[in-house]
């Protein structure tokens, strides 16, 4: 295609309905961000009541007259906050950011293609995002508020609710099209559109990260999407896939006869716990990306890599039922899959040890998107860790529904997956918008948000040790629970600041945007190839296409002068 | 020079400092809050896996995230030294996947032997007792004298479960409605109620008291009062609370 024929499009085109790689990236970014801040509202609400139970949040009348008279918050309301929190997060956040706005922008320009195999394919994908928000998001302002049963749905709860409920079960359907959409012209894209010399082993990681997730994005989302069109003729059409003969509810017997409610957690943990890897792959692939460039040293063990994040892919897809060790399956199968999740521990083991080879005997240089880097690392760590509570399948028992389970899981989608967000966007900002983001707020940020985060997800382990259910209104009726009202307000305190510390992130990205210093093209003196272009890149990406001669880390090689070797360049 | 090294060092170090003492500064006001008493055979069993996973972990974790800050001070950046050129070791990669491989398999061994005794066969029981859940309260149902559910003279409460201490108790769980999670925290173990189906879990109370039953999986709106009463007493004291219930119910 002669790209210097192309007229210069309209700001609609451009801006709105484009097709190109890197607007439709900005696009996703820009919803997400938007996305994570409500959805850190939602829990900055959650943590008040948990702080303060039954206390007055007098201003929350005006906006939630319903959900919170006088400012005191109704159980409906904790369990909408919650469910929506989760919801918010997980879809409309943490994997857009990761994939939408980072499979979006990184996979052409780092395999060294003008744009995606399927452009229009990718701009209805980014376009079915908000429109899944919009959907789901409706459920605020009807009858009942928005969905209420947990981001996990379980049935029988989630058919017994209202129409925010049906509302979460749509828009969940929209958004899996959109990922569904988006993974296919993923892999597409990776296997036909590498630039010449770009063998499979010489992909940077990230793209190694993106391509897996696509592929399980692939397999286990119309598992999802099938799952909720049952959930939904369940809800709606009188069907009885999960709904089981005798069920009294609101002292009315049920018509239903015949379905499985534990049917619904094995197709929803199907799905949901493969996201989990999809939710924290490409947060590895930024990881390992950013960390070699910063340590000025290639990458330790690309290969072992790539067949551990395999090896997670796969095994993946055999460990969903752990998170149903106390749901009454047959307990031969908690045995089963307690052996396949010990398994899973094994390859993220290695990865974390590999990132710590990279780092031995580097020349390492702390910028903002490293210490994001490095503090995913030290946090998924801890998130790693901890699943192995989880996963001796005796401990679960007890720890299960717990806080321990939340702080397990925020160790790794907030320790991990958003950690690995912000090192992603703090090193390729400059690559999106032309300009460095400034340092000294960076690592302000940086610092707060650890702390706080810390301050916030740590204590839950030891309130879920002590026995805390989550999801939980008011703990203080509790006998055992008389005496942890003091570390949870101290939780509270730590939430608070860690949503007004990512008020200076915004303040950083907004502002370097327009008043940040040039970047140039190569600002980190990095190897891959979305460094040999303008930044930011013009339609079309590269003037000419250019040739991979090696793989993307070689950093610090003996006998040159320089210590980067980009993908580009011939060694002599 | 040591300026540039203050700027660029010191707010890595407060922060992986400073976030854990943070942490400590807070927990350490007020009560210890940690595992409540253990009052079940399985509690002492199961307190003791979790010892052992939590100095597993934290002997990885100390290693990794010490290794971690003494790699970030000594491979800082200096003028004259370049990083070196390696792309990893084989023989390095293979002892740390044996090495974590041969505990995890160790540790699932560990695991599988409690979990055959807390969820495999229950021993034969003392005691039978029907618990069925709804939006959101515990129904309890005794056989009675003549040892069968679903008789005359089943005794019924409402959030009241008395239990004989040291005695084997087989529970039947059922629900009503949604699903449930029968949660005692001082017996270490959770059971979710599910409607259409009967799951049968099995304890024995080592120590009487008070305790509470706390629903453990989200049931709606009234799910945070979802609170039973669990009373462990001596066998005599059981029945005679047993016969008084009986007596209450027979009269109304």
């Amino acid at each position: 295609m002669n790209r210097s024929s192309h007229k210069s499009p309209g700001f609609v085109q451009k801006y709105i309905f484009s097709t190109d790689h890197k607007t439709i990236g900005i696009q996703f970014l820009i919803t997400s961000l938007f996305m994570l801040f409500f959805g850190g509202l939602l829990a900055m609400l959650i943590r008040w009541q948990l702080g303060w139970p039954g206390h007055s949040l007098a201003f929350m009348e005006k906006i939630a007259p319903e959900g919170m008279p006088g400012g005191i918050m109704v159980p409906e309301y904790f369990n909408m906050l919650f469910t929506m929190h989760g919801s918010v997060m997980i879809f409309f956040a943490i994997i857009p950011l990761l994939v939408g706005v980072f499979g979006n922008y990184l996979i052409p320009l780092k395999i060294g293609a003008g744009d995606m195999a399927f452009p229009r394919l990718n701009m209805i994908s980014f376009w079915l995002v908000p429109v899944s928000i919009a959907i789901v998001c409706t459920g605020f302002f009807l009858q009942g508020g928005a969905a209420a049963s947990g981001w996990t749905a379980y049935a029988p709860l989630s058919t017994t609710m209202g129409p925010g409920q049906l509302c979460w079960i749509i828009g969940v359907i929209v958004l899996g099209s959109s990922s569904i959409m988006g993974a296919v012209n993923y892999i597409t894209t990776i296997i036909n559109l590498r630039a010449p010399g770009m063998t499979y082993f010489r992909l940077p990681m990230s793209i190694w990260a993106l391509f897996i997730t696509a592929i399980i994005t692939v397999l286990a989302t119309p598992v999802l999407a099938s799952a909720l069109i049952l959930l939904l003729l369940d809800s709606t059409l009188g069907t009885s896939f999960f709904l089981p003969a005798g069920m009294i509810i609101d002292g009315v017997l049920q018509p239903n006869a015949g379905g499985q409610a534990l049917l619904w957690q094995h197709l929803f943990w199907f799905y949901s716990h493969p996201a989990v890897y999809i939710m924290i792959l490409p947060a590895m692939g930024i990881a390992s990306e950013v960390i070699p460039v910063f340590a000025r040293k290639p990458l330790f063990g690309y290969h072992s890599m790539v067949w551990a994040i395999m090896a997670i892919a796969i095994l993946g897809f055999l460990v969903w039922a752990h998170h149903m060790f106390t749901s009454g399956m047959n307990p031969a199968l908690g045995t089963s899959f307690m052996a396949s999740t010990m398994v899973i521990a094994l390859p993220s083991a290695i990865k974390t040890f590999n990132w710590l080879g990279t780092l031995w005997r580097g020349s390492i240089r702390l910028t903002t998107p490293m210490l994001h880097a490095l503090a995913f690392v030290s946090m998924f760590v801890i998130g790693g860790l901890t699943g192995i509570f989880a996963a001796a399948s005796t401990v679960d028992l007890y720890l299960h529904d717990t806080y321990f389970i939340v702080g397990h899981l925020h160790y790794v989608l907030f320790g991990g997956s958003l950690f690995g967000i912000f090192a992603g966007i703090t090193f390729w900002f400059p690559k999106m918008f032309g300009r460095l983001l400034n340092e000294t707020l960076g690592k302000i940020h940086f610092a707060l948000t650890l702390i706080f985060f810390n301050g916030v997800m740590f204590p839950m382990f030891i309130l879920g040790v002590a026995g805390m259910p989550r999801r939980i209104y008011d703990y203080t009726q509790y006998a055992h629970l008389a005496h942890v009202g003091g570390l949870n307000r101290m939780m509270s305190v730590s939430a608070f600041c860690l949503g007004a510390a990512q008020l200076i992130f915004m303040f950083n990205f907004f502002w370097s945007m327009y008043r940040g210093k040039k970047a140039g093209e190569n600002p980190w003196q990095a190897n891959t190839l979305e460094w040999a272009t303008a930044s930011p890149p013009p339609h079309g990406n590269f003037e000419k296409t250019p040739t991979v001669y090696h793989g993307p880390y070689e950093y610090s090689v003996p006998g040159r002068k320089d210590d980067w070797l980009p993908q580009h360049q011939p060694a002599k | 020079m040591l300026r540039r090294f203050c700027i660029r060092w010191i707010p890595a170090f407060i922060s992986w400092l400073v976030a854990p003492s943070w942490v400590f500064a807070f927990s350490r006001s007020g009560a210890r809050v940690w595992l409540p008493e253990g009052i079940s055979t399985v509690a002492p069993e199961i307190d003791r896996l979790f010892y052992i996973v939590l100095v597993l972990t934290s002997v990885v974790f100390v290693l990794v995230q010490g290794t971690l800050l003494v790699f970030l001070v000594r491979y800082r950046r200096r003028p004259g030294r370049k990083a070196s050129y390696s792309h990893g070791n084989y023989r390095v990669e293979v002892v740390w996947t044996l090495i974590p491989a041969i505990i995890l398999i160790w540790l699932a061994f560990q695991n599988q032997r409690v979990w055959s005794k807390v969820r495999g066969t229950p021993p034969p029981a003392d005691l039978e007792v029907e618990v069925t859940a709804e939006q959101f309260a515990w129904n309890i149902r005794y056989a009675g004298q003549d040892g069968a559910f679903n008789t005359q003279d089943d005794v019924l409460t409402i959030n009241q479960l008395h239990l004989p201490i040291h005695q084997t108790i087989l529970i039947h769980l059922k629900s009503k409605d949604v699903i449930h999670s029968f949660f005692v925290p001082q017996f270490r173990f959770k059971q979710d109620v599910v409607p259409g189906l009967t799951t049968h879990v099995w304890l024995s109370a080592t120590k009487s008291g008070q305790y509470e039953i706390a629903c453990a999986e989200l049931c709606g709106l009234g799910h945070y009062r979802m609170r039973g009463f669990l009373t462990v007493e001596s066998p005599e004291a059981f029945t005679a609370w047993l016969a008084e219930m009986f007596k209450e119910q027979t009269a109304s």
